[in-house]
């Protein structure tokens, strides 16, 4: 232990003083934005443009006090760039309720106040992220349970032809968005456990080493049950989400490149697969490959997006200066449509790189975490933070196919909201683990006892 | 596990570098196709909703943009209501007709002749406000053309005048009746807008056809003016000639009484040989159906051609209907479509008085005074003298451009003599003004319709020695009145050449 304090004789400082002011600066932008869009969409500046920044400032600074609280070494990036992004999200929804003449806005600032809540619930309840390890099986099931849910005839509900809603009184809310945390807990937790034997232990089949049946089995099934489900929903986006994040995790848990291979071969054989089977996937290619060819029809909401970012140009119309309703579901899945035409590609571009950090700061707690369970977690919910962007934004800006999918923090929805602010918490969570300094364990105590809970069980990565 | 987390960090970079490259891609290098494309509402709306520049006639504006409170900002009013219309058309969201169509890029602001003035109005934070349009017409002689064309059909007629300067090209007056009131169909409400376009669109007189451009009749006796000009050129007569004449003639090579070609009574006609100034004061078709056959049809083709038929040449305004004197003909016999062939005599004949196949548009025919008129030099008609910016300097002002020497200076003259005696002595005497000599013919074109009226056309310039207005008045409907001679279309004439003169 003596060698490994003396190697470890660097120690991470805190930066809450950093993290409170890029958080004033991420309060700019947000209080600002909405500021702007009074501005430009009414010609004066919101009525409620105290009350709403005075109730922003509040969620913040109340993340920002439990976070130098609870994890006082915790990365200092991470929640200013989430707040930064929720704060442009709220003010782009009110700017499409004033064209709209709706009140989606008021709702989402409801959902990020029940956000910031569990923020700061889990960072307390959660005083070290490998108390979740203990959830592996449980996550798993509970994550199983939530897919399903949206199927049984009562709670279940279908919207826009994905089955992927419960209804519960007034609320509807997607449990996709839960479950793909849990799934992460569950693959993290269990990998952790595995790794050695399904890395080491087995039969080498061509230029891989299959693990023992007792070995990937459970984890497989956990993953073609989920997997199972949302094809069955149609719900493609987080298909794709699910199985690159296995992927992701599978390889880093084991350190085998073929796992890569071989997912890669699975992906393109289930994407010919789904394309010759489901109407639907056909239908996304089709407009994916001419979203012209049907202007007005099937290509429209496709077609009015590119119209909105070319329209924006390099420095966009300006707030309430474009026409961003005019594509359908502008406050949600095609939100980055509204940003690109009213704020340009240097907004989006602004979009891009804080999702990007956020993605990058995900990787690096994995990178210095100094425990397995805790790798494996950061890294996979990096790996789905970074997919979802890719999948959605990829398919709004014509990259890929448009598969239905939330931009995180951004879109309106209250689910994605939520699972999205416990997700940065847990990495939080992680992060300031990571970074904490070890105990010194050469110090004399009175009572080894009291110690004994710090120690941290070094797991060399 | 460090080594394929760093793996997976390289792999999310190149995602969002994909994602940015992307980005990139649709905002900036396809920006500009996307932001062209005739179907992105968004720029239809921008468009609409920008200040739009003026189209003026003289020192006024017979369509501008006023502010309103809506989301389109500013609203196209018309103040003359029908006066203009069939030259201005009108603005809609995404679509617009006449001038406000041709010269859409010069009024909306997007023509890169406004563009330093674009600049300056950025850099003012103004928004950038369209150039205006000044379009040649003389509002003298289109209110002259409108009234009297009105007055002289009748509420439920139909007809269309067109007046030209012939040294230059500037179309004075265009006229097109039944006409209608732009500002309805501009209008921001939709349901005005719709319900008038319905009205407008359903009614079987037409009022959205712009006819001096757009409708094609045949042009009757005013063509026996080409094939006269034909026949000098070609070194057949002279203007003091004598030309073969006749009662009756039964075109070579035909049968049958509906071939016999007659001179509708005017029996001054009737004599054998007659002289040209006769043939042309009272309109014999059998002389100039004699005439033509002399003549040929690949001349009388080339002549009518000169003038500009079977071409287009007006820039400023579209659609236009292209005049027609036929190239071939081809026969369909027993549902079989035969080999082109020449016109032959019996063709050439009723070619050679504006029927058979010969089709013109009211400015086509004002065009071929208008050569006449102007020494035997075609010129290009034009209706957009001036481009200006919203502060009304001028960026460019049309230059006249002949296009071509339809007749010589010498056949000119000795048509514009005997243009002046068909108005002194002849049948376009309705035409006359004092102290002013007056070149005209009559048309009464039939329509090969049995029991239906005829066109009725009148064609002239003013003053005959140095012209300062050729004119041509289409009558297609005239309910309850006598369609012939220069009876309706003679004082509607005057009225447009005397508005012209007396400026």
């Amino acid at each position: 232990m003596a060698t490994n304090s003396a190697l470890m004789g660097f120690v991470h400082r805190r930066r809450r003083g950093a993290e409170l002011f890029l958080l004033i600066l991420a309060l700019l932008v947000g209080i600002g934005a909405y500021a702007a869009v009074g501005l430009g969409v009414e010609g004066e500046v919101p009525t409620n443009l105290i009350g709403y920044g005075g109730w922003l400032t509040l969620l913040v600074v109340a993340a920002h006090l439990a976070v130098r609280k609870v994890a006082p070494y915790a990365d200092p990036v991470l929640l200013p760039v989430v707040a930064a992004l929720n704060g442009l999200g709220l003010a782009i929804i009110h700017r499409l309720d004033l064209a709209k003449e709706t009140g989606l806005a008021s709702q989402q600032l409801t959902w990020m106040t029940l956000g910031v809540a569990l923020f700061i619930g889990t960072l307390i309840v959660l005083p070290d992220h490998r108390l979740l390890a203990r959830f592996t099986y449980t996550s798993g099931l509970a994550a199983i349970a939530l897919l399903i849910l949206p199927m049984l005839p009562v709670l279940g509900t279908e919207i826009n032809g994905a089955r992927i809603w419960i209804s519960v009184g007034p609320f509807s809310f997607q449990p996709g968005e839960i479950a793909k945390m849990l799934l992460v807990i569950t693959f993290a937790g269990y990998l952790v456990v595995h790794r050695d034997a399904l890395a080491l232990a087995g039969r080498r089949v061509l230029f891989l080493d299959l693990p023992r049946g007792r070995d990937l089995g459970p984890i497989l099934m956990m993953w073609v049950v989920s997997l199972g489900i949302l094809v069955l929903q149609r719900d493609l986006g987080s298909s794709l989400l699910f199985f690159g994040l296995f992927l992701v995790m599978l390889y880093v848990a084991t350190e085998r490149p073929g796992w890569l291979v071989v997912g890669g071969l699975l992906f393109f054989g289930g994407a010919a697969a789904a394309y010759r089977l489901f109407g639907h996937v056909q239908n996304r290619v089709d407009i994916w490959l001419d979203p012209f060819a049907d202007p007005d029809g099937t290509g429209y909401q496709l077609v009015q997006a590119l119209y909105g970012f070319a329209w924006g140009g390099l420095v966009g119309r300006g707030l309430g200066e474009g026409m961003p309703e005019r594509v359908p579901y502008a406050e949600s899945d095609f939100i980055l449509a509204a940003i690109g035409e009213e704020l340009g590609l240097t907004a989006v571009m602004a979009v891009l790189l804080l999702y990007g950090l956020v993605v990058e700061r995900a990787l690096r707690a994995a990178l210095i975490s100094r425990d397995g369970f805790g790798k494996l977690v950061a890294t996979g919910l990096a790996a789905v933070f970074a997919l979802q962007i890719f999948v959605v934004i990829g398919g709004v800006t014509r990259l890929i196919p448009l598969t239905g999918l939330t931009t995180p923090f951004l879109s309106y929805g209250g689910s994605s909201l939520v699972a999205n602010w416990v997700i940065i918490a847990i990495l939080i969570r992680i992060s300031d683990q990571a970074r904490r300094p070890l105990p010194d364990l050469n110090e004399a105590h009175d009572d080894p006892d009291d110690q004994a809970t710090q120690i941290v069980k070094v797991i060399p990565g | 596990m460090n080594k394929p987390i760093r793996a997976v960090s390289i792999f999310c970079m190149f995602l969002f570098l994909a994602l940015m490259a992307n980005v990139t891609y649709v905002q900036f290098w396809r920006a500009d196709e996307y932001n062209t494309d005739p179907k992105n509402a968004r720029v239809a709306a921008a468009a609409f909703s920008r200040e739009r520049g003026l189209i003026l006639v003289g020192e006024d504006p017979i369509a501008r943009s006023e502010p309103v409170d809506d989301r389109y900002k500013y609203l196209r009013v018309y103040p003359e209501k029908q006066l203009y219309a069939s030259v201005t058309g009108y603005l809609q969201l995404g679509s617009q007709t006449g001038i406000e169509r041709s010269q859409n890029e010069v009024l909306s602001g997007e023509d890169p002749r406004l563009f330093v003035n674009r600049l300056v109005d950025l850099l003012k934070g103004d928004t950038n406000q369209g150039g205006n349009v000044l379009l040649t017409l003389d509002p003298a002689a289109q209110k002259a053309a409108f009234n009297a064309l009105r007055d002289t059909v009748g509420p439920e007629g139909e007809g269309s005048v067109v007046a030209i300067e012939p040294k230059t090209g500037r179309i004075l007056a265009m006229v097109s009746f039944p006409s209608y009131d732009p500002n309805q169909l501009a209008s921001h409400d939709r349901e005005t807008r719709e319900k008038a376009y319905d009205r407008l669109d359903s009614n079987e007189r037409q009022p959205l056809l712009n006819r001096a451009i757009q409708t094609r009749l045949f042009p009757g006796s005013t063509f026996k003016i080409v094939t006269a000009a034909a026949a000098i050129e070609n070194g057949e007569y002279t203007a003091d000639s004598q030309v073969e004449s006749g009662a009756t003639w039964q075109a070579p090579g035909t049968t049958g009484s509906q071939n016999v070609i007659d001179n509708e009574g005017r029996s001054g006609c009737n004599p054998e040989n007659i002289s040209f100034a006769t043939a042309m004061g009272q309109s014999c078709n059998t002389a100039f159906a004699k005439m033509a056959v002399k003549v040929g049809p690949e001349k009388l083709r080339e002549q009518a051609e000169a003038f500009g038929f079977n071409s287009d040449y007006l820039q400023d305004l579209g659609p236009q209907a292209r005049s027609v004197f036929p190239e071939e003909v081809i026969d369909t016999i027993d549902g079989v479509q035969q080999d082109p062939r020449e016109l032959n005599d019996a063709e050439t004949a009723r070619s050679g008085f504006g029927q058979f196949s010969v089709q013109s548009t009211p400015l086509q025919m004002a065009m071929v005074v208008s050569a006449i008129a102007n020494r035997g030099a075609l010129m290009r008609p034009y209706l957009v003298d001036q481009v200006q910016t919203a502060t009304f300097d001028v960026l460019e002002t049309t230059e006249p451009e002949k296009l071509r020497d339809a007749i010589s200076p010498q056949t000119a003259a000795q048509l514009t003599d005997l243009l002046v005696s068909t108005v002194d002595d002849g049948t376009a005497s309705p035409a006359r003004i004092d102290g002013v000599s007056v070149a005209g013919k009559t048309g009464t074109a039939q329509r090969g319709v049995e029991g239906k009226a005829p066109y009725g056309w009148f064609v002239s310039f003013a003053p005959a020695e140095d012209a300062e207005v050729a004119i041509a008045v289409m009558i297609q409907e005239a309910p309850g009145k006598q369609i012939a001679g220069g009876q309706l279309g003679g004082p509607i004439a005057k009225a447009v050449m005397e508005a012209v003169l007396n400026r």
